[in-house]
């Protein structure tokens, strides 16, 4: 259900409903977005073809809630593909009917949420007819939808979900100032439809140089300059003012005939007005010029990262921060948006004139100023090596707690989902990983993965051609 | 002969790599020194008495050590007398030592154990119960040569030498060494079937360039195959644009070189014989750069991924008569390990990264121990700046994937990586003769949390993560 209702129709009517539908036609867009942290409404997750239909207990393991501290031999019991009880060994009672899994031992944590990911969108990165990651034709492309793309198959996927990966945001690649809308998945599903959550999420606005088109002097084209990057956006955001206010206006004066009191004479009826011309592009605009949207607004440097605050700005965009890799000299400003960023990732490699862990003490210079934070692969097929990003900024002064946070319950609530995933908690989605150990250091194994209360087969492509050179 | 214009043979490395066995005087009292001043690390006169070892542990966190003595009144020589103590001491070789302790003198490892005694004046330094590995050792590294990686205008470019595009001031070797790297193995790139000759560096970052070279250590050469040459030149509509293609110039390159050689051993025959009618053929740098390999000069390192490529190329080199010295990448390693294991060809390859490129389809993060298992040697390697900085986390997850011991896994990128740059009698391991190149670590080293807290290269301290600024006692910013 919320697979099609959340695709942006062509009918006549559907730009002006959008608009002014904030409170009522929201699940017929199959996410509320509401004010940066509110809680979104899972009014179309898809739950009921494949839900477990017995519960499962998992009993005796370190339960790592995220949102309120750890259990040491605990149970969690999941039902229907939610968590229906946890809590110390002697406070929880297992269901007669109950799998039992005996945990002892082992480390019981929320599935992970990889805040940005190419997963689905790419198989080889080196295999053009394999990628669909962005349509680098134009800037400005917030017409683009991933979930278009998504491919549910994809071999990247389970690579990502046996490591603990249950959740992540697929987003279009970088070189488009706007480059389409994001989309919230699952990483297990019968189909896209199934594990595509939440679509058209958010858009990222991405700020940092790379959007030029200035590769060689021959190619240049606008916009070659930052500059220009700016302008550009500016135009596109006015002309969907614009193409808003004709809409309404549209719908004004279709109201007003229609409300006109018939007359005797012809003469005097007035003719309905012609509805202005629909533009995809602009349209795909509205929700976040509305504020309804967040905008995953990027950046590297403080110069680019001040100019995209100003930009969003100047149009009222709702926004949280990407990357900001190179922004140590700026951190209290910051911290004074009060909006969170996704950062780094902390692999990028500082600048020359940098020290070694300048962009490794990140995550930790930005928790200590009080801004929220959220890892991200940005990547895919390294989807997996998300949490040891957490880990690695534990070394430079994050506190452990935050860092796991950081990739469960941070980025749930950054992209509005936080009442159903991000922690272990009475009510939420069964999305839950059994390890063997610290989720967050690469030497820890992850036994299994339930997602939606499924225990997910803990096999890929990876562990098959292991298995089948294994036994030779 | 003809002249050769590298000074590093495989030959001369030999002869020299011999090991030492220094003596510690007995009962000798150990010194503490260093004062961490603005340029460095300084030492301090020894004034002999007992009361001379003043250690201060930094209140700042981070556990920083500061060391006091009376102020500096002269630059110290480069290799002080260095004892480590109080450290989990990872040999690699020979198991770790608790509470351990390794005495440095004049750059190179003179004692390792539980009760090394060093003499007075020997600067102390209290690793307050971390971890102590050797330098780690990156295989594969293409860091530090700019834009010149590739000299991809023919495929076959076995005189293109590395050493002469190393930007030794590139701050990538500094970003390494705070991440533990001490030696690299510098690589022509993948273009070519058969690139360039390498150059083997320490992480010395602040020394002059020619400081930064390690001393005899073996040439390097390397070739490739599969996807890189084939678009490359393919990509031009040339030869080659197929890996028959990439095999046939390969192998046309040798036998270019055999006639080269006969060439020569007429010419010599002849002038032996007092022919005076003897005509000199031609000098070829690029031929007799392949002629060092079928004579068995260059560690040839082959850039290759897929299990056929590896068979084709080790028939190659027993038909030519060469010896594969170690493949790269080699993420399809696990299906033929057995057989590179009987040829004694060693993998450099990543732990887990895959997927980037047709033949990396097929890459498992249990590659690295299912090859191990079947007796190949293994190093993990960077291959880029930015894994570079973490190699011990990417050797972490052998532990992982496949189940690798702490002492296996630390071996990937120290004594096998060793092996493969051919100087493995000299580094890699904590044994005494060998190059005093040694991290403390904050944190346990095989995991997300181990970070360097100093790194030492032929005993003196490079980095130092307790110093503001780079870290860096040996640089200063505009050097």
């Amino acid at each position: 259900m919320m697979g099609e209702s959340s695709v942006p129709s062509l009918r006549s009517g559907q730009a002006k409903n959008r608009r002014q539908s904030s409170g009522t036609a929201v699940c017929r867009w199959s996410l509320v977005v509401g004010p940066l942290l509110a809680l979104l409404t899972f009014c179309s997750l898809p739950t009921v073809s494949f839900a477990q239909q017995k519960p499962v207990a998992l009993k005796g393991g370190r339960l790592l809630t995220v949102s309120h501290g750890v259990i040491e031999n605990g149970v969690l019991v999941m039902l229907n593909g939610t968590i229906t009880a946890l809590g110390a060994a002697n406070s929880v009672s297992i269901p007669k009917d109950a799998r039992v899994i005996d945990v002892s031992g082992m480390t019981v944590y929320p599935g992970l949420i990889d805040s940005e990911t190419a997963l689905g969108l790419t198989e080889i990165s080196a295999e053009k007819s394999t990628n669909d990651l962005v349509e680098a034709s134009d800037e400005i492309m917030p017409h683009m939808h991933v979930y278009d793309a998504f491919h549910a198959e994809s071999e990247l996927i389970p690579v990502a979900r046996l490591n603990g990966v249950t959740n992540a945001m697929v987003a279009p690649q970088s070189q488009d100032t706007l480059p389409g809308q994001d989309s919230f998945i699952q990483l297990d599903g019968k189909s896209a439809q199934e594990m595509l959550l939440v679509r058209d999420i958010a858009m990222p606005l991405n700020f940092t140089g790379d959007q030029r088109r200035n590769e060689s002097f021959d190619k240049r084209k606008f916009p070659s300059t930052r500059m220009g990057m700016a302008a550009q956006l500016r135009q596109a955001f006015l002309d969907a003012q614009d193409y808003a206010q004709r809409w309404a206006d549209y719908e004004k004066k279709k109201a007003e005939a229609a409300n006109k009191p018939a007359s005797d004479n012809d003469k005097d009826k007035k003719q309905p007005p012609s509805p202005p011309k629909h533009d995809l592009k602009l349209e795909a605009l509205l929700p976040y010029l509305d504020g309804k949207k967040l905008i995953v607004l990027a950046a590297e440097g403080p110069s680019d990262l001040q100019t995209a605050v100003r930009l969003a700005r100047e149009f009222n965009l709702k926004f949280v921060l990407n990357h900001i890799s190179h922004s140590q000299p700026v951190l209290d400003y910051v911290a004074s948006l009060k909006t969170p960023v996704i950062v780094g990732p902390i692999y990028e490699e500082p600048q020359p004139d940098e020290r070694y862990d300048a962009v490794y003490s990140l995550p930790a210079q930005l928790y200590k100023r009080g801004v929220k934070i959220a890892f991200a692969s940005y990547g895919a097929h390294d989807s997996r090596n998300l949490p040891y990003q957490a880990g690695f900024a534990t070394a430079f002064g994050l506190p452990y707690d935050e860092a796991l946070k950081a990739i469960t319950l941070n980025p749930a609530e950054i992209w509005g989902v936080a009442d159903k995933l991000g922690s272990l908690d009475v009510g939420k989605t069964a999305n839950v990983v059994v390890a063997n150990g610290d989720p967050l250091d690469m030497k820890t194994d992850v036994k299994q993965v339930f997602i939606e209360g499924r225990q997910v087969p803990m096999t890929s492509r990876q562990t098959r051609l292991r298995d089948q050179y294994s036994s030779q | 002969m003809l002249h050769r214009f590298t000074t590093r043979t495989y030959l001369t490395n030999r002869a020299s790599g011999g090991k030492q066995t220094p003596t510690v005087p007995a009962g000798a009292k150990a010194r503490v020194m260093p004062r961490l001043l603005r340029h460095g690390w300084k030492a301090v006169p020894s004034h002999g008495a007992s009361d001379s070892i003043c250690e201060i542990a930094s209140s700042l966190a981070l556990a920083a050590m500061v060391v006091c003595g009376a102020a500096a009144q002269s630059v110290p020589s480069p290799h002080n007398d260095i004892l480590i103590k109080n450290a989990v001491v990872m040999t690699v070789s020979h198991g770790n030592i608790q509470n351990g302790s390794v005495y440095v003198k004049d750059g190179k490892i003179a004692a390792v154990g539980k009760d090394v005694a060093a003499p007075a004046g020997a600067v102390v330094i209290d690793a307050g119960g971390k971890y102590l590995t050797p330098g780690i050792i990156d295989s594969h590294s293409h860091i530090a040569l700019d834009d010149d990686v590739n000299e991809a205008t023919s495929p076959v470019t076995p005189q293109m030498m590395m050493i002469d595009a190393f930007d030794y001031q590139d701050k990538a070797i500094y970003r390494g060494l705070a991440g533990g790297v001490t030696t690299s193995l510098l690589l022509h790139g993948s273009a070519n079937m058969i690139g360039g000759q390498a150059v083997v560096i320490k992480h010395k970052y602040g020394a002059q360039r020619d400081a930064m070279l390690f001393p005899g250590a073996p040439q390097s050469i390397k070739f490739a195959s599969g996807e890189n040459p084939k678009r490359v030149y393919g990509g031009k509509d040339q030869l080659p644009s197929t890996r028959m293609g990439n095999f046939a110039v390969q192998r046309a390159a040798l036998v270019e070189a055999q006639d080269y050689m006969r060439e020569w051993d007429d010419y010599n025959a002849k002038v032996k014989r007092g022919d005076q009618d003897a005509k000199a053929p031609k000098h070829d740098l690029k031929l007799e750069a392949l002629a060092d390999v079928l004579r068995g000069k260059l560690l040839v390192q082959i850039h290759c991924y897929r299990a056929d490529e590896f068979l084709t190329e080790m028939a190659m080199a027993k038909e030519f008569g060469y010896k594969v010295r170690a493949f790269h990448h080699a993420l399809e390693a696990y299906k033929v390990a057995d057989k590179m294991a009987a040829e004694g060809v060693g993998i450099a390859t990543f732990s887990d990264w895959w997927g980037y490129k047709q033949e990396a389809w097929d890459a498992i993060p249990w590659n690295a121990v299912m090859s191990m298992r079947k007796g190949v040697r293994v190093a993990i390697k960077s291959d880029s700046g930015d894994f570079a900085r973490r190699l011990n986390q990417e050797a972490a997850k052998t532990m992982r994937y496949g189940g690798a011991t702490e002492e296996e896994a630390l071996k990937m990128i120290t004594l096998n990586a060793a092996w493969i740059i051919g100087v493995d009698d000299r580094v890699g391991s904590i044994d005494v003769g060998k190059d005093a190149d040694l991290v403390i670590w904050d944190g346990y080293p095989l995991s997300s949390y181990g970070v360097p807290n100093k790194v030492l290269i032929d005993g003196d301290v490079y980095f130092d993560r307790s110093l503001p600024g780079y870290g860096m006692p040996h640089y200063q910013e505009g050097q």
